[in-house]
């Protein structure tokens, strides 16, 4: 995920709108009102922040730069709490057999058993720490322009939200269309022959 | 404006057939170079180890076809795009004077995933890190500097007038042959 490392995903995306001037206090504030934070929610599924491009675990922009010339570096890292469900069925089987020692039973109902499983998967939740995920991201302030080093959906759809959420600007994913749309080097006749164009098909005649 | 999703889904075919276009471009030794301002000596793009198609079969239903290997080649490929397939992903290779990129990209999206960039020196001292980012920033703006470029040049020939009698019936000769 990291920009350093040898193999990279890249999605890229337009800032639409400007930032508020003065710009690195407007962006340093947003970076210090949502960096991560370092006690751990134990009832959170999903913890997101921002965090120092060289400081994965102490999110301290006044300790660590996010400006590398004239670009804005930092992380996003997505904290989440995920039980395998072999772990959970394992713990249920262990509840089921304890309550129908106690109550001397044979059977429990389904809602009894629906009771167990979500006291288990709760307690199994607060039990286990989360798991970490760090994204890169790379801004360009002079040129508007984005990159977030990952391409997973989920990654990026969450991402959209928080720089959106922190920065009060927002993203366009770029993609064949928002790559014409968002660009000032199309003229408005261009772009609308563009609108125009329909699937070509290399094997018939068909108009392109 | 086009809500984003949809402007997605109704023009993810521009990516496609861009990336069909630059197969052509590679398999036909169209120089490269000369498309771009980038300034260098050589400029080469080859196809890599992956090339992904896609043929739409009507009602919805689509035949895939995924080619891996390092002569990922190109006669099925080709086949398929005899077929009115498009090329929906491919591995590419940019050489630009001494120095090698190797990516994959995705028509519908432009992603680019599996980015290796020329190797650049190692990082020893922590006031070494600010020069090791800005020369990789540098580096993998390079790849969509390309890309963007052939990707203007693709559009601007897709919507003039020379499209329908020079472009198209070229690559429909490469295609079919």
């Amino acid at each position: 995920m990291s920009l350093l490392s040898s193999s990279l995903s890249v999605a890229r995306y337009k800032v639409a709108g400007k930032i508020e001037d003065p710009v690195m206090e407007t962006v340093a504030e947003g970076l210090k009102k949502n960096a991560i934070t370092t006690i751990e929610d134990e009832y959170a599924e999903i913890t997101i922040g921002w965090t120092p491009f060289e400081s994965d675990f102490e999110p301290d922009f006044d300790k660590f730069t996010f400006t590398y010339g004239h670009y804005f570096i930092f992380s996003m890292r997505i904290d989440k709490k995920s039980v395998p469900s072999k772990i959970i069925k394992k713990y249920v089987a262990i509840e089921i057999a304890k309550k129908l020692k106690e109550d001397g039973r044979e059977f429990l109902s389904k809602n009894e058993k629906t009771d167990i499983r979500d006291a288990v998967t709760e307690k199994l939740m607060r039990q286990i720490p989360s798991t970490p995920n760090i994204y890169n991201v790379l801004w360009d302030n002079e040129n508007s322009s984005v990159m977030l080093f990952s391409t997973q959906k989920a990654a990026n759809e969450e991402f959209e939200t928080f720089f959106s959420r922190s920065f009060k600007l927002k993203l366009v994913k770029l993609f064949p269309f928002t790559m014409i749309e968002y660009s000032d080097e199309w003229k408005d006749e261009e772009r609308d022959k563009v609108m125009n164009l329909t699937t070509l098909n290399l094997k018939g005649k068909i108009d392109a | 404006m086009l809500d984003i999703a949809v402007s997605y889904d109704k023009y993810k075919f521009l990516g496609n057939e861009f990336l069909t276009w630059l197969w052509y471009l590679i398999e036909t030794d169209v120089n490269i170079k000369d498309m771009t301002q980038i300034e260098c000596n050589t400029l080469v793009l080859e196809t890599g180890n992956c090339i992904g198609l896609e043929n739409s079969l009507g009602d919805d239903a689509v035949e895939k076809i995924s080619i891996r290997g390092d002569d990922a080649g190109l006669e099925e490929g080709r086949t398929a795009l005899k077929k009115g397939g498009v090329v929906t992903d491919i591995n590419l290779v940019l050489r630009m004077d001494e120095n090698e990129w190797r990516f994959s990209i995705k028509g519908e999206s432009m992603n680019i995933t599996s980015l290796k960039v020329p190797s650049t020196e190692k990082i020893e001292e922590k006031d070494e890190i600010e020069g090791a980012v800005l020369e990789r920033i540098y580096l993998i703006n390079t790849v969509f500097e390309v890309i963007d470029t052939l990707f203007k040049t693709f559009i601007k020939k897709r919507i003039s007038d020379e499209w329908k009698t020079v472009d198209l019936p070229a690559i429909r000769t490469w295609a079919s042959l």
